[in-house]
């Protein structure tokens, strides 16, 4: 493979590139290391970069462009009764040239031109290997040359190889940020497509889901409603509940671990409250269909009330457990965040270790606790596994734990699991629900974030 | 925070903390003569380190003593003994005796919780609770129940901050976040707090080391008008100061204190050379 080699012959050159640079910098310094700007290794580096980066740069352009071009010269090269054919059709053939010159099954029978244009693909394809070594060791050697005519005492080297550092950075986050932007992008798109499809707000404010739709005409199907309301509330409904067992159970723990606990409890009970946060939520999933859900029936049951097997209950309990250790944890280090002076100023004047918690260590630690709860409320909101196995598909309105209620998350993925048709209105209300679901994680992340942030600039 | 190994348990009723008042109110009689507290040969340990190796120490009441010595030797260590803040460092353990009136205050039936609002402190870094300023200075008050109603506690606010010297600068933002002043006045306000609760004793640990020299002389100042009601133990590491603010000085040194007497006395005719060489500079 020509790639391979190419870069590794390339990071032999840039080596080679370094150790000349050090032992140059190092001559040229006379004895006196001091005397230099930059390190020698700096120096190293400078060439090393010189060497490297223009054929790299070659390298990436020569890869992007050779393709199409070769194409592009074996296309003109087919006899004239293919190229009379569609631009479908001149692909297929394309492909199968490919095929054939890399020694892959091709589709048809091999007839007479398609070898020879193979056979001319080959060839280009090799000169172009070539050329582009050629042009590759050139572009190093000119860069050496540059480089080393360079090295002097004087030469900034640090600085213009810490630029270079700097450009790759910002390559790399930009990468990160790209693809945020383009995943936005086509979520925004496909949602106004579906907007096109329902209007916004009877997606928004109408109480009816029901999206089935008929696919074919001859198909016996309701309509489809996407009144999406039933949603939002069954949402809202299981992240109440799952908020309500959260809160109080992993706030009360931090406090216990961080201001009561001895290191030797600490020690043993933090862990496991973090590996309760890496048991997948599928896991958690189970136990809320198999032994919550069954449970919160059979006790309601037992009390005379008509509770419905997938209730959102259990669902909304399981994801408080699931939630706990994120709560607890981040609590604990924002409780432990507090300067410990302050609890000294407490104590020093004759406070409890409880009154001392309650009225300085949890008003101090106040607002990163909210902060902490809002990213936790994000999660919940988000989560998906747990309420498909637990809480159901029936998109009751309803504000009563014990119906079943459905949220967001499983109807975005009911809706999109399976074969799907990608223009009609039930799959694309997928992408409205998830604009929805974006759009308010979103806003709950910056507030928290912003919360933290505040927070921390109090202490630091 | 980590265990506490004397804490007892941590409730308190106000009986034993009128009784301590009373008791001062008595001793008020002899003022000046009379020990307030007393340290006999107190040994500090953290883990298997020794820090405190045997101080005898006495504090005379409604003196200002000052304790000095080069950084480590201990100074903050015997002065956390003096109110029992080294319970809450888990590995400390202090052998030894402490009376504060007579009274042993590492006996079992002593709180420290009560003991604190006896013996109050103010550490080396202002440390004001992010709360209001009023309520920074009401928080020791409301706690140990010390105003009956509003009004009382509106008097003891003021009257705290007239102490520490910082009312005529605080007096139109009592609302105001007490983390919102400056590094002196951070600190007066601290002081402000502990005379809030009304203590016999303060003791304070390098008060001044973070304020510029106008806010030092505040606080001097303040320390010596305090010091008609209340006993003082100060840690300081500028000389001056404890010639200026204190009646007596300890010299402290590796752990053991080496000198103790009247402040004339050790600042002009020290008789141990190592003190000798630590207020003249030598070293430390
Ligand atoms: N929490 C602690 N854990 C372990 N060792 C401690 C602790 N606090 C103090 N020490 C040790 O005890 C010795 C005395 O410390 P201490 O803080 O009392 O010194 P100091 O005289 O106040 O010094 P400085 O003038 O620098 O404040 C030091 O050796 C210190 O390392
Ligand atoms: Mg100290």
């Amino acid at each position: 493979m020509p790639v391979t080699l190419f870069l590794a012959v390339l990071a032999a050159l840039s080596f080679a590139g370094f150790q000349l640079g050090r032992s140059r910098a190092v001559a040229s310094a006379g004895g006196r290391l001091s005397s230099l700007h930059s390190v020698p290794t700096y120096h190293g580096f400078y060439v090393a970069m010189w060497v490297g980066l223009p054929a790299l740069i070659l390298f990436a352009v020569w890869g992007g462009l050779e393709g199409s071009i070769v194409n592009a010269m074996v296309r003109a090269s087919l006899p004239a009764s293919m190229t009379a054919l569609s631009p479908q059709e001149i692909n297929l053939i394309m492909v199968d040239v490919h095929n054939l010159a890399y020694g892959n099954i091709s589709s048809r029978v091999a007839d007479p031109a398609l070898l020879a244009a193979a056979e001319h693909y080959k060839h280009l394809r090799s000169i172009g290997d070539g050329a582009l070594a050629v042009l590759m060791l050139a572009a190093a050697g000119m860069g050496l040359q540059y480089a080393r005519q360079r090295i002097q005492p004087g030469l900034r080297a640090r600085n213009q190889v810490e630029k270079v550092v700097t450009v790759f950075l910002i390559l790399c986050s930009l990468v990160a940020i790209l693809t945020t932007v383009g995943i936005v992008l086509s979520l925004l798109f496909e949602a106004i497509r579906f907007f096109n499809k329902v209007p916004p707000l009877d997606f928004l404010f109408g109480l009816q889901w029901s999206p089935q739709t008929a696919i074919r005409a001859d198909q016996v199907a309701s309509d489809g409603a996407f009144g999406a309301v039933p949603l939002f509330t069954g949402t809202l409904l299981i992240a109440t509940i799952a908020m309500a067992v959260a809160v109080p159970l992993g706030l009360m723990s931090a406090i216990y671990m961080s201001e009561y606990a001895p290191p030797r409890v600490r020690g043993t009970v933090k862990p496991i409250l973090e590996i309760l946060a890496g048991i997948p939520t599928v896991v958690y999933g189970f136990f809320a269909a198999l032994t919550m859900a069954p449970f919160v029936r059979d006790v309601g049951q037992s009390l005379g009330l008509s509770v419905s097997s997938e209730s959102a209950l259990a669902a909304g309990v399981v994801m408080g457990v699931m939630i706990i250790p994120f709560v607890s944890s981040l609590s604990d280090d924002i409780i432990n965040a507090v300067p410990q002076s302050l609890r000294d100023g407490s104590y020093g004047l004759g406070a409890t270790r409880s009154e001392t918690i309650r009225q300085v260590v949890l008003p101090a630690a106040l607002p990163g606790i909210v902060g902490g709860i809002l990213l936790a409320v994000s999660r919940a909101i988000g989560e998906t596994m747990i309420v498909v196995m637990a809480a159901g598909l029936a998109a009751n309105l309803s504000g009563n734990p014990l119906d079943a209620v459905s949220t967001v998350t499983v109807q975005i993925a009911t809706l999109l699991v399976g074969d799907q048709e990608f223009d009609s209105a039930k799959t694309l209300s997928a992408f409205g629900l998830g604009l929805v679901l974006f759009t308010v994680t979103l806003c709950l992340n910056i507030i928290a974030l912003r919360v933290v942030r505040k927070y921390r600039e109090q202490y630091d | 925070m980590t265990a506490h190994t004397h804490t007892g348990t941590p409730t308190r009723s106000t009986g034993s903390l009128a009784a301590g008042i009373e008791a001062r109110a008595a001793t008020g009689a002899l003022a000046g003569a009379g020990n307030k507290m007393d340290a006999k040969g107190v040994k500090v340990f953290y883990g298997a380190k020794q820090a405190l190796k045997g101080i005898d120490l006495e504090i005379p009441d409604r003196q200002v003593t000052a304790l000095i010595g080069p950084s480590g030797c201990g100074k903050s260590t015997f002065l956390r003994c003096l109110n029992r803040m080294n319970d809450t460092i888990g590995i400390a353990r202090v052998e030894g005796l402490i009376t504060l009136d007579g009274q042993d205050i590492y006996d079992r039936e002593i709180d420290p919780v009560q003991l604190r609002a006896r013996v109050g402190m103010v550490f080396q870094k202002p440390n004001p609770f992010p709360k209001s300023i009023y309520d920074n200075i009401a928080y020791g008050p409301r706690i140990h129940g010390l105003a009956s109603g509003r009004d009382e506690m509106d008097e003891i606010v003021a009257k705290s901050l007239q102490r520490a010297g910082l009312w005529n600068e605080v007096k139109d933002r009592l609302k105001e976040p007490g983390t919102g002043l400056s590094g002196g006045q951070q600190q007066r306000l601290c002081i402000a707090r502990a005379v809030a609760v009304s203590p016999e004793v303060i003791l304070m640990d390098e008060p001044c080391s973070a304020l510029d020299p106008i806010a030092t002389a505040h606080v001097e100042e303040l320390i010596d008008e305090l010091r008609e009601n209340y006993t003082i133990v100060i840690v300081t590491h500028n000389m001056q100061q404890a010639a200026r603010v204190s009646q007596r000085t300890a010299f402290f040194h590796l752990g053991d204190m080496v000198e103790v007497g009247d402040t004339e006395d050790i600042f002009t005719n020290p008789r141990d050379e190592r003190t000798q060489g630590y207020i003249t500079g030598r070293y430390g």
